[in-house]
C-alpha cells in the first residue's frame, strides 16, 4: 500500500462509512482534508517518473491489472481533485434531507476522479471515472434546483453514450496491438507505441476524440453541460466542472497524444474547427445568457476550447500549457460555482437583472468574485494566464515558422485569441450587473458568506495565485511528464 | 485437486433429488412444504461444491457409450455450476413468494399445493445441466424439452390467476411451435449429413461441401435446415422477431418463474446456439449467410428490446423487454463468433454468467418489495431508499450492472461483447449497441429515480427475511467480484477441456 492507494481509497471508504451512518459532514470534511494532506505529501516525496506504483493482478492473460501509479501530471490532477473536494465539502450548506446520502455521493465523485487520475491501467482509468455516474444522477435529481430531473436524465444519458463510444475506442486501441503485446497498462502501451500500425491510428483516434469529447463537452456534444451545472447542487457543479470534466482531457493527453500521433494528424482540421466553435460560438452563447449559473456553465464549456487547442498543438509547450490550464480552469470554475451557489441560496433569482450592487452589501464576495472572474478571463497573476499564454505560443509554434502563410492551427490560434476578449465581455458584464451600482431592493438584506464558504474560496484563489505567480511550482511536475509522454 | 466423482453423477443427483421431492410431496403429512425447498437449496449448493471434484471423461469412449452424446469441458462445468446455483436462488425466491402463490391456487390449508412449485425447478435444473453437456442433436432436444415442459407447468402455476393461465397458454403454443421448428430443422441437417452428433455432422458437412464433395449444390437445403434451427433457438433466447411471447409470459408468470425463465431459458438457448453455430460456421459455403442472419437478428433484437423497454411502467414487463435487449448484446458476440472465436465465446460465457447474477439479484429484490408493496409497478418502488436502504442499494447495484456501469459484472460482459465486435469489425452492430446502451440507461435509471428521487407513498418499512438477506448480500458481492476480479470465471473458461488435461 502506497500513499496513492490511500488517496484513492480514503474518499471511497468514507463514502461507504457515511452511507452506513457515520456523521456525514464531519467525516466528509475529515476525509477531504486528509486527502489534500496526503496528496501534498505525495507531491513533496515525488522524484520523477512514475512513482508510488502498486499492482494487483486481475486478468493477467489479457494484460489487465489494477495498477496505480502517478507521474507529475497525475499528481497535479490529484492536487486539483483534493483542493476542489475540500472546497466542495466545505461550502455545502446544511442539507435538510438525507444528509448522509448527499455527502456519500460527493465523496464518491471525488474518489472516482482520484482513482482515474491515479490509475496506470486503462481499464480502471475508465472504470473509476464512471463511479461518478450514479452519484451525479442522484445529486442533481434529489438536491438540484430548477429543471433538475430533465438535467439529470440528460447528463446521465449523454455521458453514458459518450462513455460507450470511448469504450469502443479503447477496445480498438487495445486490439490494434499485435497479439502478445496487448496490455491495458498505459506505461507499457506508451513504450510499445511503435507497434500500432500508422494506418489504423486515424480510425482509433476519432472514436477516442468523440468519446472523450462528449465527456469534455466538445462542440457539438456540449448541450448537456450548462443545464446540468445550473441544476446541480453547488458541490456537484464544482466537482463536475472543476474536476470530472478534466478526466477526458487528461485521457486525451495520456492516451491519444502519445499513442496516436498519426491519427491526430488525420483529424487535425476537424478538431480545429470544433475547438474554434467551442471558443467562438459557445463564447457568443455565453454572452447571450441572462442568468449567472447558466453563464458559468457555458463559460466552462467555452474554456475547454483552449485546452483542446493546446492538445491539438501536440508539442511540449502546448500540452504543458493545456495541463496547467486544466488546473487553473478547475480551480477558477470551482470558486465561481461556490460563490454562485451562495448567491442562489440568498437571493431570489440569479438573473442579472434582479441582482445589483451586491459588492456594497458583501465586500468580500465582491472582491473574491472579481478575482475569480479575472482568473477565468485569463488575466496575469493567475494560473490561467500562464497556461493560456503557453497554449497560444505552443499552438502557434505547431505551424510552419517564418512564413506569412498561416497554417490551419495558426489560424485557429488567431481565432482562439478572440476568445479572451469574449470571456472578458461576459465576465465583466456579469460582474458589473451583479456587484456594482446601487444595491437593489431585493438584495437589501444581503450579507457576506459564512466562514466556511469564505475560506474555501480563499483556498481556491490562493492555489490559483500560486499557479499564476509561481507557475514553476506546477510546471516542475507537469513538464517532465509531458516530455516523457510525447517522447522528447 | 482430487477428482473422484464422474460428472454425470451431478445430473443423477439432481434427478434423484427431484424424485425424492416428488415422493415427499405425495406422502408428507405436513401441509406446509417450505421445508422441502430448504432441503433442496442445501443439496443444490452442496452439489456446486462437489462439482469441483469431478473426474474427466475417458479419452476414447467405446462406441455406443454415454460419452458419445455427453461431453464435459470447462464451459460445460461452469454452466452446470451456474444452473445449480441459479436453481437454489430461484427456490429462495419461491420461498419468499409462497404467500402470494397461495392466494392463487385452490385449497384452504396453509402452504398447500406448493410442493410441485419447489420440485419442478429441480427437474429443470437437471435439464439445464444436461444441455450444458449435450453434443448430440438428440440429447439437445431431450434436454431442451425437459426444461421447456417444466416451464409450461410453472408459468401457469397460479391456477386462479387469469394472467398466469394466459401466459401459460401462450408459452405452451409458441414453445410447441418452436420445438417443431427445431425438430424439422434437425431433420434436414440429418438428411444431409447422416449424423446427429455435432462433431460428426460438422465433419460430414465440411467434407460434403468442400470443392468436389457429394453435397455441393445442396447449399439451400442446408441453409433451410440452419434457418429452422435458428428460428427455434430464436424463440428460446427471445430474439426479435420471435420475441412475441416474452412480455405477456414474463408479466403473467409467478415472479420466481419469470426470473428462472429469463435466466435459465436464455442461458440454455445460448449454450445450444453456440454449440450449433460452431458446426454451421465451419462450413464455408454457408458461413457468410449465417453471419448475416445473426447480424440481422442482433440488430432487430437490440432495437426492439431497448426501444420497447423505454415506456414500460411495470417492472416485470420492463425486465422482460430488457431481457430481449440483453439477448441482443449476446447475439452481437454470436455474430462475431466466426471472426473472433475465442474472444466471442469468452464474451458469451462471461456475459451470461454476469447476466444470471444481476437478473437474479434484481428479481430477488423485486419479489421482496412487490410482496410488501402489493404490486410490481415502478411506482411501488418509490422511496425505497427510505423504506429499506439495504434493498434499495441492492437494486441499485443490480441496475448499475444491467445498465453496464464499470466495476460490475454487467459492464465487463458488455466490454467483452464490444471488444469481440471490434475484433470482428462489426461496426453496424457496435453502432446499434451503443444506441441500445443509451436507451438502457434511460429505462434502468427510471428505477433508481423512483427509489431515491421520489417520496414513498407508503411509509411502512419493508422487512427482509434472513435467508433472503443472505442471498441478496451474496449476489451483490458477486456482482462486484465478477466486475472487478473476473479471474476465477475466466480461468474456468480458458482451462483446456478436461479430457485434454487428464490424458496428456
Amino acid at each position: 500500500m502506497t500513499v496513492l492507494n490511500f488517496i484513492v481509497l480514503l474518499p471511497i471508504l468514507n463514502a461507504i462509512a457515511i452511507a452506513c451512518g457515520a456523521p456525514a459532514r464531519k467525516s466528509a470534511l475529515l476525509s477531504a482534508w486528509t486527502q489534500l494532506a496526503l496528496t501534498i505529501v505525495a507531491m513533496c516525496g515525488y522524484r520523477g517518473g512514475f512513482a508510488y506504483g502498486s499492482t494487483w493482478a486481475v486478468a493477467p492473460e489479457w494484460g489487465l491489472n489494477l495498477t496505480f501509479g502517478a507521474d507529475g501530471l497525475a499528481l497535479v490532477m490529484l492536487l486539483l481533485t483534493a483542493i476542489v473536494t475540500v472546497a466542495a465539502v466545505w461550502v455545502t450548506p446544511k442539507i435538510e434531507k438525507r444528509e448522509n446520502l448527499f455527502y456519500a455521493c460527493v465523496l464518491l465523485i471525488s474518489g472516482g476522479a482520484a482513482g482515474a487520475f491515479a490509475s496506470v491501467d486503462m481499464f480502471f482509468f475508465y472504470a473509476f471515472h464512471e463511479l461518478a455516474l450514479i452519484p451525479t444522477f442522484l445529486l442533481i435529481g434529489i438536491w438540484g434546483q430548477g429543471e433538475r430531473q430533465v438535467a439529470a436524465w440528460k447528463i446521465t444519458i449523454y455521458l453514458a453514450v459518450g462513455s460507450m463510444i470511448l469504450l469502443v475506442g479503447l477496445a480498438k486501441l487495445y486490439l490494434a496491438f499485435p497479439e502478445g503485446a496487448r496490455t491495458f497498462d498505459m506505461i507499457e502501451m506508451t513504450k510499445a507505441r511503435h507497434l500500432i500500425p500508422a494506418a489504423e491510428q486515424g480510425g482509433i483516434y476519432i472514436w477516442l476524440l468523440v468519446g472523450f469529447g462528449v465527456l469534455i463537452s466538445l462542440f457539438p456534444f456540449h448541450s448537456w453541460a450548462a443545464p446540468a451545472y445550473a441544476a446541480a447542487p453547488t458541490p456537484a457543479a464544482m466537482l463536475h466542472a472543476g474536476v470530472l470534466k478534466k478526466f477526458g482531457l487528461y485521457g486525451l493527453i495520456r492516451i491519444a497524444v502519445p499513442l496516436l500521433p498519426e491519427g491526430a494528424k488525420v483529424w487535425m482540421n476537424l478538431l480545429l474547427v470544433l475547438l474554434v466553435a467551442n471558443i467562438l460560438y459557445i463564447g457568443l452563447v455565453t454572452i447571450a445568457q441572462k442568468k449567472l449559473d447558466w453563464m458559468l456553465g457555458y463559460s466552462s464549456v467555452m474554456h475547454m476550447g483552449y485546452i483542446f487547442l493546446g492538445i491539438a498543438a501536440g508539442n511540449a509547450i502546448g500540452i504543458t500549457g493545456a495541463s496547467l490550464l486544466m488546473l487553473g480552469h478547475g480551480l477558477s470554475i470551482a470558486a465561481l460555482f461556490a460563490m454562485c451557489g451562495y448567491l442562489r441560496q440568498t437571493s431570489p433569482s440569479l438573473a442579472f437583472t434582479s441582482l445589483g450592487g451586491i459588492a456594497k452589501k458583501a465586500p468580500f464576495l465582491g472582491y473574491a468574485f472579481g478575482m475569480a472572474a479575472f482568473a477565468s478571463i485569463g488575466l496575469p497573476g493567475f494560473a490561467n494566464f500562464a497556461s493560456e499564454a503557453m497554449v497560444f505560443f505552443g499552438a502557434f509554434k505547431a505551424g510552419p515558422a517564418a512564413t506569412l502563410d498561416f497554417s490551419s492551427i495558426q489560424l485557429a490560434t488567431v481565432c482562439g485569441l478572440w476568445g479572451v476578449v469574449i470571456s472578458a465581455v461576459y465576465m465583466l458584464r456579469a460582474y458589473r450587473q451583479i456587484f456594482q451600482g446601487e444595491p437593489q431592493a431585493n438584495v437589501a438584506a444581503f450579507k457576506d458568506p459564512s466562514c466556511s464558504i469564505k475560506w474555501s474560496v480563499i483556498l481556491l484563489l490562493a492555489a490559483l495565485m500560486v499557479g499564476g505567480l509561481w507557475p514553476k511550482s506546477m510546471l516542475n511536475f507537469i513538464q517532465p511528464s509531458v516530455e516523457a509522454l510525447i517522447g522528447k | 485437486m482430487q477428482q473422484i466423482i464422474p460428472a454425470i453423477t451431478l445430473e443423477i443427483a439432481v434427478l434423484v433429488l427431484g424424485l425424492l421431492m416428488l415422493f415427499a410431496e405425495a406422502f408428507s403429512t405436513r401441509a406446509d412444504r417450505s421445508h422441502m425447498a430448504r432441503y433442496a437449496i442445501a443439496v443444490l449448493l452442496a452439489l456446486v461444491g462437489f462439482s469441483f471434484f469431478t473426474t474427466p471423461p475417458p479419452a476414447n469412449p467405446a462406441a455406443g457409450s454415454m460419452w458419445n452424446f455427453y461431453a464435459v469441458d470447462a464451459t460445460a462445468m461452469l454452466f452446470k455450476r451456474i444452473a445449480l446455483a441459479t436453481t437454489a436462488i430461484v427456490l429462495v425466491m419461491a420461498l419468499e413468494y409462497r404467500s402470494v402463490l397461495a392466494k392463487f391456487i385452490p385449497g384452504t390449508e396453509e402452504g398447500r399445493g406448493t410442493g410441485e412449485f419447489y420440485c419442478l425447478p429441480v427437474f429443470i435444473c437437471a435439464g439445464l445441466m444436461f444441455m450444458a453437456s449435450a453434443v448430440d442433436f438428440i440429447l439437445i432436444f431431450v434436454a431442451l424439452e425437459l426444461v421447456t415442459i417444466g416451464f409450461y407447468v410453472l408459468v401457469a402455476y397460479m391456477r386462479k390467476h387469469e394472467q398466469s393461465l394466459e401466459a401459460g397458454v401462450k408459452y405452451l403454443i409458441l414453445g410447441a411451435l418452436s420445438t417443431g421448428f427445431l425438430v424439422y430443422g434437425v431433420t434436414w441437417i440429418f438428411g444431409l449429413s447422416g449424423h446427429t452428433h455435432l462433431d460428426k455432422v460438422k465433419a460430414a458437412l465440411v467434407a460434403g461441401f468442400a470443392a468436389g464433395g457429394p453435397l455441393v449444390g445442396n447449399e439451400h437445403a442446408l441453409l433451410f435446415g440452419i434457418m429452422l434451427v435458428l428460428v427455434a433457438l430464436g424463440f428460446k433466447i427471445a430474439a426479435a422477431p420471435f420475441q412475441l411471447w416474452v412480455p405477456d409470459v414474463y408479466q403473467g408468470a409467478p415472479t420466481p418463474v419469470t426470473a428462472f425463465l429469463s435466466v435459465g431459458s436464455k442461458a440454455a438457448g445460448f449454450i445450444v446456439l453456440v454449440r450449433v453455430l460452431e458446426v454451421f460456421l465451419a462450413i464455408p459455403a454457408v458461413r457468410g449467410k449465417v453471419v448475416a442472419a445473426l447480424v440481422l437478428l442482433a440488430i432487430l433484437t437490440l432495437l426492439y428490446g431497448n426501444l420497447t423497454a423505454m415506456p414500460q411502467d411495470n417492472l416485470k414487463r420492463l425486465f422482460a423487454y430488457s431481457s430481449i435487449a440483453h439477448a441482443g448484446y449476446l447475439l452481437i458476440a454470436c455474430a462475431a463468433l466466426s471472426a473472433d472465436p475465442a474472444g466471442a465465446k469468452e464474451a458469451i460465457s462471461f456475459y451470461l454468467a454476469g447476466y444470471l447474477v444481476m437478473t437474479l439479484l434484481s428479481f430477488l429484490v423485486l419479489i421482496t418489495v412487490a410482496r410488501q408493496s402489493r404490486g410490481d409497478d415502478i411506482r411501488h418502488f418509490a422511496g425505497l431508499g427510505k423504506r429499506n436502504p439495504f434493498l434499495a442499494f441492492a437494486m441499485t447495484v443490480a441496475i448499475a450492472s444491467l445498465a453496464g456501469i464499470p466495476l460490475t459484472a454487467g459492464f465487463l460482459g458488455k466490454f467483452l461483447v464490444f471488444k469481440s465486435a471490434v475484433a470482428a469489425g462489426q461496426y453496424a452492430l457496435i453502432g446499434v449497441g451503443i444506441l441500445g446502451v443509451g436507451a438502457g440507461f434511460y429505462y434502468y435509471f427510471k428505477v433508481i429515480a423512483a427509489m431515491y428521487w421520489d417520496e414513498p407513498t407508503d411509509r411502512t418499512p419493508i422487512t427482509v427475511g434472513p435467508l433472503t438477506r443472505l442471498f441478496v448480500g451474496g449476489l451483490v458481492a458477486l456482482v462486484f467480484v465478477l466486475g472487478i476480479w473476473p479471474a476465477p470465471i475466466l480461468n474456468q473458461l480458458s482451462e483446456r477441456p478436461i479430457t485434454a488435461v487428464a490424458h496428456k
